[in-house]
């Protein structure tokens, strides 16, 4: 079984504060994590090597430093790394990411599962995966916390708000992860150490076949215009030094004469 | 791709449920009445599976101008190829201008892989949509960062315009009995062997009886702050008097107090209630991003920098095992005066 694990180096969001001042994100200093969502994919895609065999290939979009995320997934069950990185790729929605990691996964596949973390907690969009797998017309199953090998392909629990549906897939597929019920393996020693001396082929706009106006801003066909910070509230009713019964029997009163309950 | 003024109307996809639009079509029907009328286009309800036309019927009765249906076997349960592939055939002939999509399970599995297919750009989990009546493209707002950020994005180049939008966030129009509209039906077969994915079943979640998360208009959360599995009981109480679904930080669900299938944050649950009561929840950003669109948020913790009483509306400072226990009894009484 040939696996390939996509994975995204984030910022911490629970570290993440704001300037009051421009009332914009403060990113310095905000410590880079694996995408969470990703880390259940990869642990996922562990236990199906586990119980099938095979190789687990792990890549990323990002800048350099993104290596130390592919070190970590190293040191947690994948088995080979690529950072995929050129200024030519800077810019890139969903549409133009998903097109260059649909070349990534040419150039270094086929593979017969590709997992993806059901999105990332930057941007959250949940959209590469689809996208990568129509680009390389393979079958999709989202939202899966749970999977296994199945006559026809791979059988996955797929999460709805009140239940989950059993849902099948032939392969090749991509599958994108939600919260799994196990947590991901902890690194041991030896693999963190492995993981830090490992190579880590850089692919680059050179390696790939790709117009250069299909990628990066050119590429994209969605544009930001604009971000800005939600208007906090802060301006809530707090009752505060209040013996428990007189606070209540306020709040009650409050919520009453706002018709609130 | 033709010109982009060739693309005209606004197109809502209508979710079915078990051949019911889910409610969330029906409040994109109301969005996208909006959005035309700076566009003067119509508002088309796309309806795709079984028990199509009655379905159509709901949408026109909700506000669409008319709509399109594909109804055959194929589509009685979705799947991305089959969905996808009817929605590519529907966008070529009739060349929307717009489409949005629920942001459910299934909308965001569907919207990027039709986005791809048409080549065209997508916009996940809108919470604030807005229309350039002269140039027609629409301004999509969404939050990123779990929250902290909120981003607009536009397709300016390409057509269909495609985004999810979350539900709740629109209030559906009150039906109009008897009003009338177009209804194209359409055939558009996917063989089989094109499908590569099966629904073997759907189980519910074992829940205790309870109001389910998605469906309440009251939710009371509990957090680390209780201490025990066993003292969710002054969750559930409070939550049984007012008729609210019962909602749990990450923190106790990790800690085996309460299933998954309650846990409201970044890897739990989004939701949108009118009142969140928040209990022994210290509000972290997790958590926040999985409830701070909720109306009104209602605080309660002994901690007064506790970050949750940024985003309160109302809260109290002070000792829950002290506070709910009178908060419920009062309500009680409420409802029985």
């Amino acid at each position: 079984m040939n696996i390939l694990v996509c994975i995204k180096q984030v910022p911490d969001t629970t570290e993440i504060k704001i300037n009051p001042e421009t009332n914009t994100l403060i990113r310095q200093g905000v410590p880079s994590i694996v995408n969470p969502f990703d880390t259940y994919a990869l642990e996922m895609a562990a236990r199906l090597k586990d119980a099938a065999g095979g190789e687990i290939t792990v890549i990323t979009m990002g800048p350099e430093q993104a290596a130390n995320a592919l070190r970590e997934c190293l040191a947690a069950g994948a088995d080979k790394a690529y950072l995929v990185n050129d200024a030519a790729f800077a810019g890139s929605d969903t549409l133009a990411t998903s097109k260059i990691l649909a070349k990534v996964c040419e150039k270094t596949g086929p593979f017969d599962i590709i997992f993806c973390g059901k999105q990332a907690i930057d941007g959250d969009t949940g959209q590469v995966g689809p996208e990568l797998a129509e680009y390389l017309d393979m079958a999709q199953i989202t939202n899966i916390s749970e999977l296994e090998l199945s006559g026809a392909g791979i059988k996955g629990k797929k999460e709805f708000g009140d239940g989950y549906e059993v849902v099948e897939a032939r392969l090749p597929a991509v599958v994108t992860v939600t919260k799994t019920l196990y947590e991901p393996r902890y690194p041991t020693i030896k693999s963190k150490m492995a993981a830090r001396r490992a190579q880590i082929d850089k692919i680059t706009f050179a390696d790939l076949e790709l117009e250069a106006d299909s990628i990066g801003l050119k590429g994209s066909p969605t544009r930001v215009k604009k971000t800005f910070v939600p208007q906090a509230k802060g301006n809530g009713v707090i009752i505060q030094n209040e013996p428990a019964d007189t606070a209540a029997r306020k709040l009650v009163a409050l919520l009453g004469e706002n018709k609130l309950v | 791709m033709g010109q982009l003024s060739d693309y005209k109307n606004i197109w809502v996809f209508i979710e079915l449920d078990n051949g019911t639009p889910k409610s969330v079509g029906l409040e994109l029907v109301a969005a996208g009445k909006e959005l035309a009328s700076e566009t003067k286009e119509q508002v088309v309800a796309v309806v795709i599976g079984s028990r199509a036309e009655e379905a159509a019927q709901i949408a026109i009765e909700h506000g669409a101008d008319s709509a399109v249906i594909v109804d055959s076997a194929e589509y009685a349960s979705y799947s991305t190829d089959a969905y996808t592939n009817a929605m590519t055939q529907l966008v070529d002939k009739y060349q929307p201008s717009v489409i949005l999509i629920g942001a459910t399970t299934n909308g965001r599995d569907l919207g990027p892989r039709l986005a791809c297919r048409l080549q065209t750009g997508l916009t996940a989990d809108c919470i604030a949509l807005a229309m350039d009546g002269e140039t027609g493209n629409l301004e999509w707002t969404r939050p990123a960062f779990s929250g902290n950020l909120m981003a607009t994005i536009v397709c300016e180049r390409t057509r269909p315009q495609i985004g999810t939008i979350r539900p709740g966030v629109f209030k559906k129009n009150l039906p109009e009995q008897g009003r009338t509209g177009r209804v194209v039906v359409e055939t558009i077969s996917t063989p089989s062997e094109k499908i590569r994915t099966k629904i073997i079943e759907f189980v519910k979640n074992a829940e205790d009886g309870g109001i389910q998360l998605k469906d309440a208009d009251i939710i009371v959360s509990g957090g680390r702050g209780l201490g025990s599995a066993e003292n969710f009981s002054y969750i559930r109480n409070l939550a049984a008097v007012l008729g609210a679904a019962v909602g749990a930080s990450r923190a106790t669900v990790d800690a085996g107090w309460i299933p998954y299938s309650h846990q409201v944050g970044q890897t739990g649950k989004t939701v949108r209630p009118k009142v969140y009561i928040a209990c022994g929840i210290s509000g972290a950003i997790q958590h926040r991003a999985g409830m701070s669109d909720a109306d009104t948020i209602i605080a309660i913790n002994k901690d007064p920098d506790a970050p949750v009483f940024s985003i309160a509306d109302y809260g109290i400072v002070g000792d829950l095992f002290e506070i709910l226990p009178v908060l419920t009894e009062e309500f009680s009484r409420l409802k029985r005066e």
